[in-house]
């Protein structure tokens, strides 16, 4: 299940982490706008040299299906990885092609995968939520990285889907070892009534919720009795 | 309306480092006083122990309460206090309470005196005296549920002191959701006499960092990115603080406490 690969092995080099808020007609209760979202993903993410923030899936007119914003950062890397091939190329066009040269120079094509905790793949059960040819691609050609809290075991969710067990050697099963349940319904709850919530999320996130007065009881009341926008389209019946 | 009561807040602990969670315990602690409406906390304490306390793991209180002050930097009510990891030998919780006591008694006084000498032409009118008089603030100790349960632990409390702390101090005590430690209580007849001075908050974030699992994650190369303060991951690094040889001093030894001769306890 690659849950502990062997260390020998060390298959992958993760070179960059993205975060993407969801865009505001999501409509999940509670959510406050994706400028605010964004700039305290930025501030969050400040002191970290490899994760960022990506506004892309905010900025979108509608609700973007996962399957989609995967879709836009493979190209993106893809561009990328295009255009640092031919600069290396451009670079050494008279480099004999002995075949240690080549493999030092050669940029290898990165992956893209999908990273959640465990409780997004219980989302795949969900009736109406997920198109069955969605999850075949996030898991075929895409990848997750599914974090589990200790105690919870996805691995038997995993074995009762075919179309999941299918693609087990893609689907990468992380143990929370700490205990750490940071939940942010919790945390606007906590705001909402005055009490600290120093030392749970950064102190720039804090002082910015303070300064724009984010969180409130009105703005957990936005979207009140909506659905969530993926279950307002109209979709398949998923058979996992 | 009845004016606050003063309360210091006192946690005594390894901080083998300071994590997000022992500063947790202070926001929680103060948030819980808060709200009974009686007491204003006006300042935390953070006592890491002596080395000679002789738990497994434990290191150099220099690295420990330098890691604790780059933990509180950006605190403006919580501080590190080195007084107890100075002194010569292991010093019994209830003697650290009693000396941060008298450390703010003094400070009392000396306020109390300034105050005084600066307006000594106040007529005593009972207005002017209640806003000017400060109130004599209160010691309490802050402390998880573990620290409780530790109570019941033959040969490592004095009764005398079990009493002292919850009579004269009083008791904080920062439980996790789901677990209860008031039936411990009712079932100590020292305790449940003083329970109006034992507080038991619960935390509502299920947020267990161990100092003990941040210790095997750092010695094993993964991330604590997030679980402690940045500045204290840089100085761990810098210092080269935890080492698979870091974890086994003190291997094999009883706690100090628990070295010497002690009265028997019934709670």
């Amino acid at each position: 299940m690659n849950a502990y690969p062997p260390p020998y092995r060390r298959r992958y080099q993760v070179i960059e982490g993205i975060m993407s808020p969801v865009s505001d007609n999501y409509g999940k209760k509670g959510l406050v706008s994706a400028r605010h979202r964004v700039a305290m993903a930025k501030l969050a993410l400040e002191t970290s040299d490899w994760i960022r923030v990506d506004p892309w899936e905010s900025e979108q007119d509608t609700w973007t299906e996962t399957v989609k914003v995967l879709r836009h950062h493979y190209n993106e890397a893809l561009r990328a990885f295009q255009t640092k091939k031919e600069f290396m190329r451009d670079r050494h066009p008279t480099e004999s092609s002995t075949e240690d040269s080549l493999s030092c120079q050669q940029p290898v094509l990165p992956e893209l995968k999908l990273l959640c905790g465990a409780d997004f793949l219980q989302t795949f059960k969900t009736p109406n939520l997920w198109k069955e040819e969605d999850i075949k691609e996030i898991v075929e050609k895409f990848g997750l990285v599914c974090v589990s809290r200790a105690g919870s075991d996805p691995s038997q969710f995993i074995q009762e889907s075919d179309l999941l067990s299918k693609y087990q050697h893609n689907i990468f099963l992380v143990r929370e070892w700490i205990q750490n349940e940071i939940s942010a319904t919790q945390i606007r709850s906590a705001l909402c009534r005055g009490l600290s919530v120093k030392y749970l999320i950064p102190d720039s996130v804090i002082a910015y919720i303070a300064q724009h007065n984010v969180y409130t009881a009105e703005s957990e009341r936005s979207n009140e009795g909506q659905l969530l926008q993926p279950l307002r389209l109209p979709n398949t019946t998923i058979n996992l």
